[in-house]
């Protein structure tokens, strides 16, 4: 009875520990869930289209991919960019912090998933959408709130269990 | 002379150190937010340590705010709607991060107690002696003799 405390406090510390080990601490939650995605409006990569800005993203639900030419793991993502957008859905991406040549030169070597594709240069709708690292995919609803990000490539799984039913969700 | 020269390289180290578009009050607080602001990236530093790409944007945005005439609210209120409570090293005390604050200190309190607990049942004397039933003593000794004769008997 005497070793009941000790025991409950380290069923405790050994229910925290497993918390953090199963949680990955580079995946900050983003306190834009559930907001409308912050006002920018970008040049297009290579001037085409002129400009994107908030507007072009609503009517239907979006993702918005954030890659560079310079980003390692954007490339594992790639493929299944790829399948996504010639399965139908809408994918913008934004060339963070790139040049607009290494940008188009990387697309036209790997192929291009996205519907228009967006240069910011400097960084600066990174961060206001709070982008810390590249790749990264906001899923937004036909009116332009963010329902979900997607911290680092998009795999299978968070295509299949989180992506998928937000966007069948956003479309009804 | 050599006085001198020593003035003149913290002259010159301070003169390095300054950001340029500020003030020396500015300066200050800049120093401050930077080294009170986590890099995302590198998760473990402040963007004042940080080289990172990301960092030096977002000593960059700091300084320009600043020089704004933004205060140091204005300027952490920037980074926690786009980062969230994390890029902060001193996060706000709040619901969520109530455990956070008061965790270690209602685990220092459960420790306590126990420890407490744990030393006053250590120093408990031992319990008495029951009194002894001399009478019921006594019958088994006699039982026991008793016994002991029978056995005796039986031995050729």
């Amino acid at each position: 009875m005497r070793f009941a405390i000790p025991i409950i406090l380290m069923l405790g510390v050994l229910a925290l520990l497993g918390f953090g080990l199963t949680h990955d601490p580079r995946e900050v939650p983003s306190p834009l869930i559930g907001k409308p995605g912050p006002t920018f409006v970008l040049p297009g990569l290579g001037g085409t289209p002129p400009q994107l800005a908030n507007a072009d993203l609503k009517g239907r639900p979006v993702l918005v991919n954030f890659f560079a030419s310079w980003c390692v793991a954007c490339r594992v993502e790639h493929p299944l960019l790829m399948q996504l957008a010639n399965s139908g859905v809408e994918i913008v991406g934004i060339d963070y912090k790139d040049t607009d040549a290494d940008g188009a030169q990387w697309l036209a070597r790997h192929g291009n998933p996205y519907r228009v594709v967006a240069a910011d240069a400097q960084g600066t709708m990174g961060l206001d959408w709070g982008v810390y690292g590249v790749p990264e995919t906001y899923v937004l609803s036909p009116d332009g709130t963010i329902l979900f990000k997607q911290i680092g490539p998009v795999t299978e799984a968070a295509w299949r269990d989180k992506i998928a039913p937000l966007l069948a969700g956003a479309k009804s | 002379m050599k006085r001198l020269l020593v003035l003149l390289m913290f002259w010159a180290v301070a003169v390095q150190a300054q950001t340029p578009g500020l003030d020396a009050a500015q300066e200050v607080r800049y120093h401050q937010l930077i080294n009170e602001l986590r890099c995302l990236v590198c998760q473990n530093q402040t963007i004042a340590e940080s080289t990172a790409p990301l960092a030096l944007d977002l000593k960059e945005q700091v300084r320009k705010q600043l020089s704004e005439g933004k205060s140091n609210t204005e300027i952490t209120r920037y980074l926690t709607d786009r980062y969230g409570d994390f890029v902060l090293y001193r996060p706000p005390f709040k619901a969520n991060t109530l455990l956070l604050w008061a965790g270690p200190f209602v685990l220092l309190l459960a420790a306590l107690i126990w420890a407490v607990r744990f030393m006053r049942g250590s120093r408990k004397p031992a319990a008495p002696p029951r009194p002894v039933d001399e009478a019921a003593v006594q019958k088994l000794l006699a039982e026991t003799r008793a016994a002991l004769a029978a056995q005796d008997e039986q031995k050729p």
